[in-house]
């Protein structure tokens, strides 16, 4: 067990390490003037010259990649280049907003979807799990700002139910901000939900299966306490770790989402800072999320094997 | 006279691999007709295919099928709602949405075919090279593969075209391409080295043949059914990829007919002035998304066993 910890654990840091790698010379794949593109094409020779050397973007790349990795790791990251302030003063209000928005996202979607992934696989092949899992996965294929566009004209526009702006008014209350920040949350949810209910309904139907099911069954219990007790419990595994993975997803699902509803949030920093080429902002938001999506995947390896001591032992081999 | 020459050891052996390889074929042969037979009475298959054929065809004749010229702007008609002149309404410049979202279709079909189709054949060879080198080639393809998949495929391309200078849609294509790469490797070699325990590889083995001769000759095309529905789940996630990046304004031109860069432009309408300019190049995105899904989905229970 120890050994397999470790080793994933390992796992997770190379692959960060790889990924400062990524981050850093993706932002750095065409040899350009930094300075040139904040002052702009007709900017002063010296100006240029002198920004750079102030960024100090005039070093040589790796020289540039050692001092920002060991500023990082220190926390420091760096000035923005647009907003001249510092990364993480940028970042981290829009974390915070973001957080709310994705904190919603989940909060409707994982009930529902576990409750759609039971539903379907109890009455599998039924109408009701044709319509939850293909409907489910046809809804998740669709990208969300398609989702946004059509709850904005139903809901918004049409039926006036909700407001179209993700950003609630200054000091509205905390009912007032979810209403703002439902049509956003159920885009979301729209594509978060056929994979989540699609796994959950695998787990229960394998656990419907299982010999330890038929024995609950053939002593007599109840309908109803063999798929609580017996199914429901191990049936929610690998729920636990494809939500855990969707975190990483749901960061992405943020960038068009806050755009389609005018959010600040991560999202839109993120998409301003490609915009912009404000590299330093860039570099750290993708890292941020590279960071989140490692260690939610490692949380989930690790609760995953912890239930499980079948896998622990494949994996051991 | 004449004895009959006695039939040597290894014509025998000859004719008794030939008598395989004919069964061999003989049973693949009837495995794919099955497979085929169990794809074509699939509901999900034959909606899934229609729409998919739908676009395509859209895709290839589109500028001859749209009734108007989609670049043709007529301001004075600009932002008008569905009529029988313009069916799907006008859009902020007066042109015509039904042919912009017609002709649209190629851009998109093209970049996502495109980008799965370069991702597919760089995944597989380099799969296939992985799983036959092992040790440190293979650690740092899959190594690679498990950073590309740390970041969402949104972002990763965004961070990749804010270091490329021109935007456009063949640019995009490259960068899913290149995200995918490593994704497709990872599955080719997982089915790879599955294949590499059975008994054919190992007959391929005592034969001598050289190792890539068995991974691309004997290998490939025993893992093309799971590589098959690799390409169709890429597919997917390509158009969702791409349609959501021309929306962010990193793939086409504002001018041009792409379906995301439509929405982008027209959005801001939404609010009363003007539907269908947005809702219309929005359910062209949606309906070709679910006939790609229903055929994945389709594809995937068929082959994936």
């Amino acid at each position: 067990m120890k050994r397999f910890l470790l080793r994933r654990i390992g796992l997770a840091f190379v692959t960060l390490f790889m990924l400062t790698f990524l981050v850093f010379f993706a932002t750095h794949l065409l040899p350009g003037d930094v300075a040139k593109k904040i002052l702009g094409p007709f900017a002063d020779a010296q100006a240029v010259k002198d920004l750079n050397k102030e960024l100090g973007t005039d070093r040589p790349i790796p020289v540039q990649y050692v001092s920002w990795i060991s500023d990082t790791v220190r926390g420091d990251l760096g000035q923005s280049y647009v907003y001249s302030v510092p990364v993480s003063e940028k970042i981290r209000p829009a974390v915070g907003l973001s957080a709310k928005l994705g904190a919603l996202a989940f909060l409707l979607v994982i009930p529902a979807s576990i409750f759609g992934g039971i539903v379907a696989a109890l009455r599998r092949g039924k109408p009701i799990d044709r319509l939850i899992t293909i409907g489910g996965l046809s809804a998740a294929v669709i990208p969300e700002f398609v989702w946004a566009v059509f709850f904005i004209l139903i809901f918004g526009v049409r039926l006036k139910w909700l407001p179209v702006s993700a950003t609630s008014p200054d000091g509205a209350g905390i009912f007032e901000q979810y209403k703002h920040l439902l049509l956003p949350a159920l885009c979301l949810v729209m594509v978060l939900f056929g994979y989540i209910a699609r796994i959950t309904r695998a787990g229960v139907i394998e656990a419907l299966d299982a010999d330890y099911t038929r024995t609950a069954r053939l002593k007599g219990l109840p309908n109803r306490t063999v798929v609580n007790k017996h199914v429901l419990r191990n049936a929610l595994m690998p729920t636990i770790a494809v939500t855990a993975t969707q975190v990483g997803y749901l960061l992405g699902g943020l960038v068009a989402v806050e755009l389609a509803f005018n959010y600040n949030g991560f999202g839109l920093l993120l998409l301003e800072s490609v915009r912009q080429r404000d590299f330093p902002l860039l570099q750290a938001a993708v890292l941020l999320i590279g960071v989140v999506y490692v260690f939610t995947t490692l949380l989930a390896d690790v609760i995953y094997t912890l239930l499980n001591p079948r896998i622990r032992q494949a994996i051991l081999k | 006279m004449k004895i009959p020459e006695p039939a040597s050891a290894t014509s025998i052996l000859v004719s008794a691999v030939d008598e395989g390889r004919t069964r061999a074929k003989q049973e693949a042969r009837a495995q794919r007709r099955e497979r085929m037979a169990l794809l074509l009475r699939k509901p999900s298959f034959l909606i899934g295919s229609t729409i998919s054929l739908f676009w395509l065809v859209c895709a290839v004749f589109g500028t001859v099928i749209a009734p108007q010229d989609p670049f043709v702007q007529n301001p004075v008609d600009k932002l008008q709602e569905p009529s029988w002149k313009h069916w799907f309404g006008t859009d902020n410049l007066g042109r015509d949405v039904f042919s912009r979202v017609i002709v649209g279709a190629r851009l998109i079909v093209i970049v996502a075919l495109g980008a799965t189709i370069i991702a597919a054949i760089l995944g597989t060879i380099l799969g296939l090279v992985a799983g036959y080198y092992k040790g440190m080639v293979d650690e740092v393809i899959m190594r690679t593969a498990d950073v590309f998949m740390a970041i969402p495929t949104i972002v990763l391309a965004l961070l990749i075209t804010s270091s490329v200078n021109s935007k456009s849609m063949f640019i995009v294509m490259f960068i899913i391409a290149l995200v995918f790469t490593p994704v497709i490797a990872r599955t080719v070699r997982a089915s790879a080295l599955g294949e590499t325990e059975l008994d054919y590889v190992a007959a391929a083995r005592l034969r001598t043949e050289k190792t890539p001769h068995i991974q691309f000759k004997e290998v490939l095309p025993n893992i093309l059914p799971s590589l098959l529905v690799e390409f169709t789940v890429r597919l997917g996630y390509a158009i969702f990829a791409i349609a959501t990046l021309s929306f962010l304004g990193a793939g086409a031109s504002p001018e041009s007919p792409d379906w995301g860069t439509q929405v982008a432009t027209h959005r801001n309408f939404l609010n009363g002035l003007n539907w269908s300019a947005t809702v219309f190049p929005a359910l062209a995105i949606a309906t070709l998304s679910i006939g790609v899904n229903l055929l994945q989905d389709a594809v995937t229970e068929a082959f994936d066993r």
